[in-house]
């Protein structure tokens, strides 16, 4: 389905919105955790850049889309739910996304979300990335699974991935190399790239349906 | 307003019962449904192409002139005749000669509809889909207009002084639209022509059809072809009754989990919230269907898919019962109560006749090319 926006821009005065996805499947899960600790870090830290704004976030739990997105995979629409958790994410100015590691990878569920976003609607989005899992183990997951997944959707990665193990959330998160300071370490990355991005710097998008190809081009001389 | 049927020929497991009907009686039953549409009054029967199973949708012509001579009335059509991989000479010539056979009951419906692996089997690639579509049909529309055609093009061998027989009856081309879910060059396509645009509708939202539509219509009025609403738009439907709603949410719920296409997926509740699809009772079918022309304007054409997902025949008559008894008679009416007068009915052979001035001889070489003389002159 093609999606409607057009202008992916901020008027003056908008704030400046972040989404986070969170793919964690237990309830409370160690993933929403992390990921509500990288959104309040990303907010005082973009808010900060930006001479005090207010910043918007909304968290996206795939878990309670978990049927709507087996149903888009089957019928190539997203139901009513659905649709709006993503256009949440295309018209973000920033991303979080957090997974649980499974099997060496982000989880079959935090992929149905990507696989069934349009291509090419997260083209030059900034993205912070991070996951959790049983131990530290697993944290390459984030370089060698993730990553790619965000490069080959030409979204823009943050430098630093952010890993929680069990043992994090167990220890001093202030300790030199800590949880907290990897949190805010990757949360001020991504507050940089969002705040540095003009307005509209968003690709615009052309709506086929306002702005046909016309026959002629399409015939091409034929 | 034309009503009408359309099929994939699907030959899918009923999943009341675990059994499969054979292609024998699937290819049979598809020639018994025809001629109960045209027994209950429907104006349409149109079936599907397709070159892999588990459908016995090949060969549409020969499927549609044994229904056309079986049947008296009612109009000939595909859904979809498959532009993409089909050469278009023979799409002009059989459905050319199908229009002789059947005295111009005959339109067609132009889609994409292969899935990849279908392509190379007859030297085409999916991704050429589009272009195959664009440069195919225009062909196609040459072949029927002129009765000599030289040609060059990407994707098939040139032409040279090429006449596709038979011409088309009184010199007058079958009606075409064309058919697509997600695709805005396919009704930038039928806008450029003039043909009639037909939105599948049954597998997405209404919001999704409403944009395609109204596409469609802008630049039909672009091209020049009339207003807006004047042009030609056909929409898809899925219904299931029975007297009591729900009889038929009980009796058709385990055709939908198991259908081709959305089953296993969204539940029937919610499918039926989000798309066109109808379970309940004849009063409920009227109700959305009229509902329909909110968002795409008024139209001209309603088929209705019935028979698929492995309904049993004896089902699917009873189905036709129902629409043509108690559904389209009352949509018939309330649909030309709503219409303005300026709207026209879809084009059939007899309007295209008279918008052409009448029938012509349309043998081939009928007028000698060198003299102009006829063979009347010669007498």
């Amino acid at each position: 389905m093609t999606a409607a926006r057009t202008n992916g821009g901020h008027g003056a005065g908008v704030p400046r919105r972040i989404a986070v996805v969170t793919a964690g499947l237990s309830q409370p899960s160690s993933t929403r955790l992390l990921a509500d600790r990288l959104a309040e870090s990303v907010r005082r830290q973009l808010s900060a850049q930006l001479g005090g704004e207010a910043v918007d976030v909304e968290v996206v739990e795939l878990r309670e889309h978990a049927q709507a997105l087996a149903g888009n995979l089957l019928t190539g629409f997203p139901g009513p739910g659905l649709r709006s958790a993503i256009d949440l994410v295309l018209e973000a100015d920033g991303l979080v996304v957090v997974t649980p590691v499974f099997n060496a990878s982000y989880s079959g569920l935090f992929k149905m979300f990507f696989d069934v976003v349009e291509q090419g609607s997260l083209s030059g989005t900034p993205v912070l990335m991070a996951a959790t899992g049983g131990t530290a183990r697993h944290s390459l997951a984030l370089e060698h699974a993730m990553r790619p997944l965000f490069a080959y959707l030409h979204a823009v990665t943050v430098p630093t991935a952010v890993f929680a193990a069990t043992d994090d959330w167990g220890s001093r998160g202030d300790a030199h190399g800590g949880l907290v300071e990897r949190i805010d370490r990757a949360s001020g990355e991504l507050a940089r790239l969002v705040a540095a991005a003009p307005p509209a710097a968003r690709t615009e998008r052309v709506d086929p349906f306002e702005t046909p190809t016309s026959f002629e081009d399409l015939l091409a001389g034929r | 307003m034309q009503f009408g049927i359309f099929t994939v020929g699907d030959v899918t497991p009923d999943p009341t019962t675990g059994r499969t009907p054979t292609e024998h009686e699937r290819i049979k039953a598809t020639v018994a449904i025809a001629r109960k549409a045209e027994e209950v009054g429907l104006d349409v029967f149109a079936t599907g192409e397709h070159h892999n199973p588990p459908f016995i949708a090949s060969a549409p012509t020969t499927t549609l002139a044994y229904i056309g001579a079986q049947t008296e009335r009612i109009v000939l059509s595909t859904a979809t005749t498959l532009i993409t991989t089909t050469d278009p000479v023979l799409i002009a010539e059989n459905y050319a000669k199908l229009q002789h056979l059947t005295d111009g009951r005959v339109d067609l419906m132009m889609g994409r509809g292969n899935t990849g692996p279908v392509y190379p089997w007859f030297g085409k690639d999916i991704r050429d889909g589009i272009p195959l579509a664009i440069e195919n049909y225009h062909l196609l529309h040459r072949l029927w207009r002129e009765d000599v055609v030289s040609w060059e093009g990407k994707y098939r061998t040139p032409l040279q002084g090429f006449t596709s027989t038979p011409r088309p009856l009184d010199g007058v081309p079958p009606f075409v639209w064309h058919g697509s879910i997600r695709s805005p060059e396919i009704a930038e396509q039928a806008a450029y022509y003039g043909d009639g645009f037909f939105a599948n509708h049954i597998f997405w939202p209404a919001e999704h059809t409403e944009r395609m539509v109204g596409l469609y219509r802008r630049r039909f009025e672009h091209y020049g072809h009339g207003t807006a609403d004047q042009a030609i738009v056909g929409l898809g439907g899925q219904v299931f009754m029975r007297k009591n709603s729900q009889d038929a949410v009980r009796e058709f719920r385990p055709y939908f989990d198991n259908a081709p296409v959305y089953g296993h997926g969204p539940s029937l509740e919610e499918f039926t919230s989000q798309t066109p699809l109808t379970v309940g009772s004849p009063q409920e079918v009227i109700e959305k269907t009229l509902g329909f022309r909110e968002y795409v304007g008024d139209y001209q054409r309603q088929l209705f898919l019935m028979d698929h997902a492995g309904l049993p025949l004896k089902t699917v008559l009873e189905q036709l019962d129902l629409l043509g008894s108690e559904v389209v008679p009352v949509l018939r009416e309330e649909f030309a109560r709503l219409r303005p007068a300026h709207v026209p009915d879809a084009p059939n052979h007899a309007s295209l006749v008279a918008a052409a001035g009448g029938a012509r001889d349309s043998g081939v070489h009928a007028t000698d090319d060198v003299t102009g003389r006829t063979a009347e002159d010669a007498r």
